[in-house]
């Protein structure tokens, strides 16, 4: 038996109506969503039973021999994502360098930066892609160039995230002994950065390897042009050997660069 | 060699840090600053070198303001005065080398030092620095190797390779055990006498003070309340500048969180 005598009331548990509500509200929207755009399980079904004879015609064998004139375009799409994500990381130095506030402080330049970066990072590499191909014709040129604006956009801003939040000690001890910006740049903040930044490039080099393995789609190059091509003609054993070789070459290139990252923090 | 006259410090937000402080100090001097928390200290200390503008008054270090310097004259400046901080402000990924090879940036061009190469004089200057402060052994181990006191030591060397004037040292033994606080202390005195170099260092410890200065500076609330040598530090002293006397643990070293 419990003795122990309470110094004040136990406080009420409170409502849990306004849970109810929320969670009501929550499945409202779903049903609500899928009113809007129409979807419908029975064509979800209908869907998924024409998608599994596909399947099997794509992949139950799929086309091993064509696989080698593969080669080429496969090899052509790991050059564009790392061409891409190589100039993009260059591109982006600068970039972060201006943007992040405890540099310049120059909150005018700074501020124009940021937002720049922000409105550029919105627009997927795709669209890019996309956009280049119409301008400089297909092939992988413009694949390239998409990857590097996206790139740029991608390590400029996680690399000013990286430069704000650096240890500041370091700074003020150099700029206290009569430093200038480009030396505190290069003493105080780049080896506090360093495997950062390095991880961010096989961050986005990863992310990349997915967007390229699909810009062949809009022109720009590499092994979805091909992927085009054979479900046009129809041939979907060889569409499914491409889709595979995709995969396995995606989730490789994947794995290695996952796994330098985690030695590098 | 620095003449501070009539300074005063208010910060954006409204604090008055600082209210009318004049100090002169001499070429080879040992001047501690104590006082609480919130006194002044740091502040006044970051005023010498512009880490901090001051809003009245002047400073004037070997007859140069450093309210009017700028740009390359206030780097020229500084590079004549060392500083060192109570986190030591290494660069810990880098080794110890890097580490005090850096008091020796503001000696090049930047686009020279870019690529980390330094004249073979300087790493002899870095070398010798080391030396000094008995951790010439350690220099090519990466920083965050190093203990605490060892970090100290090797900000110290860093700010030696400057070849400065006069050293600035906002509370160094503050985050050091009692053992390396003596350590540490002994090295600046040491420097001070070897190097005849002008030191001027904020603490905590109103016992360390009186060790190891010449000189001690009291403030109070912003306001310079004592300055006069250590021989002079009685209650009286203490009672103005910490606003109350001291308890006997305090004079030993534990004046940290005395309430304002
Ligand atoms: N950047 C700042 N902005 C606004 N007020 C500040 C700033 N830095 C210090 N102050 C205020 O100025 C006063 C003096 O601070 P200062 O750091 O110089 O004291 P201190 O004697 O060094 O104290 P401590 O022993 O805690 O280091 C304090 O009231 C502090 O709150
Ligand atoms: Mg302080």
């Amino acid at each position: 038996m419990r003795q122990h005598k309470f110094s004040r009331e136990i406080p009420d548990k409170p409502s849990d109506i306004k849970r109810y509500l929320s969670i009501t509200l929550f499945f409202l929207l779903i049903y609500a969503a899928g009113r809007f755009t129409r979807f419908s399980l029975s064509e979800l079904f209908d869907g998924m039973s024409e998608g599994g004879g596909l399947i099997k015609e794509m992949f139950f064998p799929p086309d091993w021999a064509y696989m080698r004139r593969l080669l080429e375009p496969m090899q052509e799409t790991i050059q564009i994502s790392i061409v891409g994500t190589f100039f993009g990381s260059i591109v982006a130095i600068p970039l972060a360098i201006v943007s992040a506030r405890n540099f310049l402080r120059n909150p005018i330049l700074t501020g124009i930066f940021r937002n720049f970066l922000g409105i550029f990072r919105t627009i997927p590499a795709l669209v890019f892609a996309a956009l280049f191909a119409s301008i400089f014709g297909f092939g992988s040129f413009p694949g390239i160039l998409a990857l590097i604006v996206f790139t740029a956009g991608l390590v400029a801003k996680l690399g000013f995230e990286a430069i704000e939040s650096i240890d500041p000690g370091p700074v003020e001890a150099l700029e206290s002994s009569g430093a200038s910006k480009l030396s505190i740049l290069r003493f105080a903040i780049i080896p506090q950065i360093l495997p950062q930044y390095l991880s961010f490039i096989l961050y986005s080099f990863e992310i990349n390897i997915r967007a390229s393995a699909v810009l062949g789609y809009v022109g720009a190059g590499g092994i979805a042009n091909y992927y085009n091509r054979t479900l046009s003609y129809l041939q979907y054993a060889r569409a499914g050997s491409i889709v595979l070789m995709t995969f396995v070459v995606v989730m490789l290139l994947d794995l290695v660069s996952s796994k330098i990252r985690e030695r590098l923090l | 060699m620095l003449d501070i006259r009539n300074i005063s410090k208010v910060y954006p937000n409204g604090v008055r840090a600082l209210s009318d402080v004049s100090l002169n100090i001499q070429k080879g001097e040992f001047v501690s600053i104590i006082g609480l928390s919130g006194a002044g200290k740091s502040t006044l200390l970051r005023s010498i070198n512009k880490m901090i503008e001051i809003t009245e008054g002047d400073i004037l270090f070997q007859g140069k303001s450093i309210k009017e310097a700028k740009g390359k004259e206030l780097r020229m400046i500084r590079r004549d005065i060392g500083m060192i901080f109570q986190s030591f402000n290494l660069v810990k990924r880098s080794r110890v080398i890097t580490n005090v090879l850096c008091g020796r940036i503001a000696y090049h061009s930047p686009f020279v030092t870019f690529f980390g190469l330094f004249p073979k004089e300087d790493k002899m200057i870095a070398f010798e620095a080391l030396d000094r402060v008995n951790i010439l052994e350690k220099a090519y181990n990466r920083a965050d190797e190093l203990s605490g006191g060892q970090m100290q030591r090797v900000a110290i060397a860093r700010s030696l390779a400057q070849e400065p004037i006069l050293l600035l040292a906002d509370e160094p033994v503050a985050s050091l055990d009692p053992l390396t606080t003596i350590q540490v202390m002994d090295d600046l005195k040491r420097i001070n006498r070897e190097l005849g170099l002008t030191m001027l260092v904020n603490l905590h410890h109103v016992d360390l003070a009186i060790k190891y200065s010449t000189r001690i500076i009291g403030l109070q609330g912003g306001r310079l309340v004592f300055d006069g040598h250590s021989k002079d530090v009685n209650d009286e002293v203490l009672k103005e500048i910490y606003g109350r006397e001291l308890t006997s643990s305090e004079v030993l070293g534990e004046v940290d969180d005395a309430p304002a």
